[in-house]
């Protein structure tokens, strides 16, 4: 459908970011708005509700000085689009696309609605393709495969973002096919953004990345559409250009903060903790567009990072992003305290997608491996509070033996240092850590794996 | 110009549309240039407001809207088997061929194959006096036979019946009075289809999943919640009973969750052989899928979708399974579309009719005499995922739920962060029908199968006593009669109520697998309390080599059951032996 573009003169009103027109005929839902005021610049927006008596505008600029009486509304008839192109990658971009490296605006390939369409479920590939990323708790225990959304929930002052930009650099798939990178900084500190880029400054790596920046100082609307700006992009380069890509996003809070702020702006009814009640079906639109198509070769796998506000993980931004993601990895305040790094807590973590990617292209006993080191784990674990009130002397030995696992599982596996972990090398930390163990402990290892253990380790030098 | 009803205002979901006199509740309109689907669901003079079951983003104010008079309908008739339909019954396969990878909107595309002819066999003849329900005839299909049911409400004497290879859409006989007779028909999918006689069913839903069966079992027509926080394992349970639970027919509802899953199910189904039929569990099922970034209305519909399907199969006598994860976005569904209506919410912002919409659903559920000659019954049994926000189980959702399921299965994230599944909390987890399936368990499985089931209701119970003891004295101080308590508890849990779906070997566990390890654990408690009683230490018991005894028989190929059995038998009775704990 082709819409002409119709410019009105004065709107109605405005609260907060959004502009209300009366009397638009025709207004398209979506539909890409310019509002000239005199004396600034030409501001962006979209029409987020249409109507012939009310329209509303959301604007991506500040909104600050804008008087609706005198602004002059141009509805484009176009979708809110974005540029995308190989020629993208190696730059470094505003949350709305704009050029921020001193290099002229990228030419791209096209243009490309920013709302993308939902992938339709039957031409979706399993996600399988095991991806090494260096780190034990993630390969070992919560393995990451291409296609999926693992986000990261952190914590104020956790190094959420300094773990995805571990994931980003030891990154390795099987075929060794590399990685695109898309980054989007969503409301994120400078020292972030720059801390990140660091990594990529004068690397080859830096070539295959393109990087969206919102900053805290940055209009917050705007963090609306950075997220969709990069996904685009993300989806072009995998789908279009068979690429496998990998999105980081930080941080998803800003993102749903900002998303509060319109839906009060609007006077809509709040849901939990007065987040707007469609938050779910609204992240659902960003972290769904992570996937492998049945007949493509590309692929987009997602590594979202959250601040779970007061490290609560029931907070309706962690809970609801849970319920749509395959699964998270989850920061622990207490074990960053104790120089655990990464601090990865690896009992509420979780990857749903493991199984698809362990065994044969890790190792076949991986599954059991992984569920025994869970259950020693968490037995040590309970057994650490229970002595936190009786005494380790009133534990029966068993108990105390998995305390004591538990206590060398944190320091000698979850915690590695700067080192790069192979999946051998995380394999062959686990097994030594469990053969501190009787074997009458181990009851997720059955016999047989309990035996190929014993004869590989023989052979072994 | 100006009589034609147009779209007035668009707010996500929700469009309004004027003129529109004399428009129906739940009526389907045509809305813009495009034709989206939607449905009216509120009628104020002479404006309308629609839900649109389609993505509504590029619709512009002044399209015109057509009315269609009928309400959102479904084809039922061969063909339906295998398909993957989205929440309004459009198969997503032809989507695809129409669209390619990524779905847009205003595309048409009819539930059943226009086109694929059906060699129909009648199995009555003209002169027969016929009445809703009753069989007309049968049609091969991917299940083996698909009955031609008379429709509801349709009744009169057959003046013609043909046999023949006809399409869903060719008038295969006739009534006396005209009505065409065809393979299929269209039903309304927020209408319940109509049954003889409700019965109360004594023969349980088995799942195959110990912890259900033996401690939740519900009856087959019951209806289930499985509330659970993100990632407890709703999902593969639901997926577990699709494809182990004792069913004809499975309908599995993918509402508002996650793209990847369904890809999941997609290559895991029609892999999936049944030994005694040769055919794939993607034979005998319906998958439908709206996922969480498919449009929020077409979500809202897709379990009455899935329903309607459902209890057609029902009628023609099978055994239905209805899975639908999850039902808390259905409702979530509902209170996106409610809030931008600006209705008065209730609690939470959900629409203050939630509970009785879910009664009204639930009761969709059941074992019936369904209409019609033969005579014949046909159950669904429906379990819906609940995902509480926060996990916590007092939100309005899981709490309506409570009030019209017959079984409650809640997951707890406690358990699941310690990688101890399926994360059933027994504590809170009950089943209002495990008597009056009792019965069939004792004269099918064994007679012990209640007293057992007692024992380890009893045992679980005291080892929660004694764990909260334990926890302020330390377990160390606890009786060696309360320390076998705890032994055994744990035992019970970690592998009579455990188990692993991705175990190849117990990943189902046949009842009488359930009812021995059981049995194992039982005559193992028993025997080391003789064996306390008699003077002996819990040091002395061999516990090691009777868990082992179990393990050996949770893990043992299934083809070996009777030797493992007995092996593990063996065992336990040597260890009591030995400890004197043999009677
Ligand atoms: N019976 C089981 N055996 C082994 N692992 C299981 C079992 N149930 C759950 N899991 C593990 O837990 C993970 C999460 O399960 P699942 O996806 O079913 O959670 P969910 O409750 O559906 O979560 P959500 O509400 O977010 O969809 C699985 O990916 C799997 O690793
Ligand atoms: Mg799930």
């Amino acid at each position: 459908m082709i819409h002409p573009a119709r410019t009105y003169l004065g709107a109605a009103g405005a609260a907060g970011p959004l502009l209300f027109l009366e009397g638009t005929r025709r207004a398209v839902l979506g539909e890409v708005a310019t509002v000239r005021c005199a004396g600034a610049p030409p501001r962006r927006g979209q029409v987020i509700e249409a109507g012939e008596d009310l329209t509303v505008v959301q604007v991506l600029e500040e909104t600050i000085g804008l008087g609706p009486e005198a602004a002059r509304v141009t509805l484009t008839g176009d979708p809110a689009a974005g540029t995308v192109g190989p020629d993208l990658l190696g730059r470094v971009l505003s949350g709305a696309g704009a050029p921020l490296d001193g290099l002229p605006a990228p030419v791209g390939a096209g243009r490309r609605p920013l709302q993308g369409a939902p992938m339709n479920p039957v031409r979706r590939r399993k996600p399988a393709d095991f991806i090494e990323t260096g780190i034990s708790a993630i390969d070992g225990l919560n393995t990451l495969v291409r296609g999926q959304k693992l986000p990261i929930f952190s914590g104020s002052g956790l190094p959420g973002l300094a773990l995805a930009a571990r994931v980003v650099a030891g990154a390795r798939t099987p075929r060794g096919e590399p990685f695109a990178v898309v980054f989007v900084g969503i409301g994120v500190t400078q020292r972030e953004t720059d801390e990140f880029l660091r990594g990529f400054a004068g690397t080859e790596a830096m070539a295959r990345s393109v990087f969206y920046l919102n900053r805290t100082a940055d209009p917050t609307i705007e963090r609306i559409l950075a997220p969709r700006f990069a996904l685009t992009q993300a989806e072009y380069l995998a789908f279009e250009r068979g690429m496998h890509v990998l999105v980081v996003m930080a941080d998803l809070t800003q993102y749903c903060e900002a998303l509060r702020e319109i839906g009060a702006a609007r006077e809509e009814i709040p849901g939990r903790r007065g987040y707007p009640g469609y938050l779910y079906t609204d992240l659902a639109t960003l972290f769904e567009r992570a996937g492998v198509l049945r007949d493509g070769t590309g692929s987009v796998t997602q590594l979202p990072i959250l601040t779970m506000p007061d490290d609560d993980i029931t907070h309706p931004i962690p809970d609801l992003t849970g319920y749509i993601t395959e699964g998270q990895i989850v920061l622990s305040r207490e074990m960053h305290r104790q120089v655990v790094d990464p601090p990865v807590d690896v009992l509420p973590s979780l990857s749903r997608l493991m199984s698809a990617g362990i065994g044969a292209q890790t190792s076949p006993a991986h599954r059991r491996w992984a569920d025994q080191l869970y259950a020693s784990y968490a037995q040590g674990r309970d057994a650490r509070a229970t002595a936190a009130i009786v005494g380790e002397a009133g534990l029966p030995p068993e108990d105390r033996r998995a305390l004591a696992f538990a206590d060398r599982f944190e320091r000698e596996f979850i915690h590695q240092g700067p080192a790069r972990r192979t999946i051998a090398e995380t394999l062959e930390q686990g097994w030594r850590l469990l053969e501190s163990l009787p074997r009458e402990d181990l009851r997720r290892i059955p016999d047989a794996t309990w035996a190929e253990r014993r004869t590989a380790r023989e052979a072994a030098p | 110009m100006t009589d034609i009803p147009r779209v007035v205002r668009i707010a996500g979901a929700l469009t309004e549309v004027a003129p529109l006199p004399g428009a129906a509740l739940h009526e389907i309109v045509r809305v813009g240039d495009r034709g989206l689907l939607g449905e009216v669901i509120r009628v104020r003079g002479q404006t309308a407001t629609v839900q649109v079951f389609e993505e509504t983003i590029g619709l512009a104010l002044e399209e015109p809207v057509r009315v269609t008079g009928a309400p959102l309908e479904v084809d039922l008739g061969p063909g339906l088997l295998g398909s993957v339909l989205d929440g309004i019954g459009r198969p997503l396969e032809r989507l695809a061929a129409l669209q390619g990878d990524f779905l847009a909107a205003g595309a048409d595309a009819p539930t059943l194959d226009p086109d694929r002819r059906w060699p129909f066999t009648p199995s009555l003849q003209a002169g027969a006096d016929v009445g809703p329900g009753d069989v007309l005839g049968t049609v091969p299909d991917r299940n083996g036979e698909h009955r031609i049911l008379v429709p509801p409400g349709v009744s009169g004497r057959l003046a013609e019946l043909k046999a023949g290879d006809w399409t869903v859409l060719d008038p295969v006989g006739r009534l006396e009075d005209g009505t065409e007779l065809r393979l299929a028909h269209r039903w309304p999918v927020r209408v319940p289809r109509p049954v003889a006689a409700w019965r109360t069913g004594a023969r349980p839903f088995v799942t195959g999943q110990r912890v259900f069966d033996f401690l939740f079992p519900v009856a087959e027509g019951g209806s289930v919640a499985v509330p659970g926080g993100f990632g407890t394992g709703k999902t593969v349970i639901e997926q577990s009973l699709a494809k182990y639970a004792e069913a004809d027919i499975v309908v599995y509802v993918g509402c508002g969750e996650r793209g990847n899953e369904m890809a999941d199910v997609l290559t895991e189904f029609p892999e999936l052989v049944d030994p005694r039929t040769g055919r794939t569990l993607m034979d005998r099922a319906v998958l439908v899928v709206n996922t969480s970034n498919m449009p929020v209305a077409a979500r809202e519909a897709s379990v009455y979708l899935g329903l309607t399907i459902a209890e057609y199969y029902r009628d023609q006598g099978f055994r239905v399974a209805l899975m639908a994860d999850s039902l808390s976005r259905w409702a979530e569904a509902l209170r996106e579309i409610g809030s931008r209506l600006r209705e008065m919410p209730g609690e939470e912002g959900y629409p203050t009719g939630l509970g009785s919409r879910l009664g009204k659903m639930c009761e969709r559920a059941g074992r019936a005499l369904v209409p019609g000659r033969p005579e014949r019954e046909g159950a669904v049994t429906f379990i819906s995922a609940l995902s509480p926000p926060g996990g916590d189980l007092s939100e309005p959702v899981t709490q309506a739920a409570g009030r019209v399921v017959a079984a409650l299965w809640a997951l707890d994230a406690g358990l699941a962060h310690q990688r101890q599944f399926p994360a059933v909390d027994w504590e809170t987890s009950w089943s209002l029908q495990a008597e009056g399936v009792a019965p069939w368990f004792a004269q099918h499985v064994g007679e012990d199968w209640p007293a057992l089931r007692r024992e380890v209701l009893t045992l679980l119970q005291r080892d929660r006593e004694l764990r909260e003891v334990a926890g302020l004295v330390g377990p160390d101080a606890l009786e060696d009669a309360d320390r076998l308590v705890l032994e055994s508890a744990r035992l019970a849990r970690e592998c009579l109520l455990g188990q692993s779906a991705y175990d190849a070997a117990d990943a189902s566990s046949p009842l009488a697998k359930t009812r021995a390890m059981a049995a194992l654990l039982v005559r193992m408690l028993e025997g080391g309390r003789a064996a306390l009683a008699a003077g002996r230490e819990l040091g002395a018991l061999d516990l090691t080599r009777a868990r082992r005894a179990l393990v050996a028989l949770r893990d043992g190929p299934p083809a070996q059951f009777e030797e493992t059995v007995a092996a593990a038998r063996a065992e336990v009775e040597a260890s009591l032996r030995q400890a004197g704990g043999a009677t």
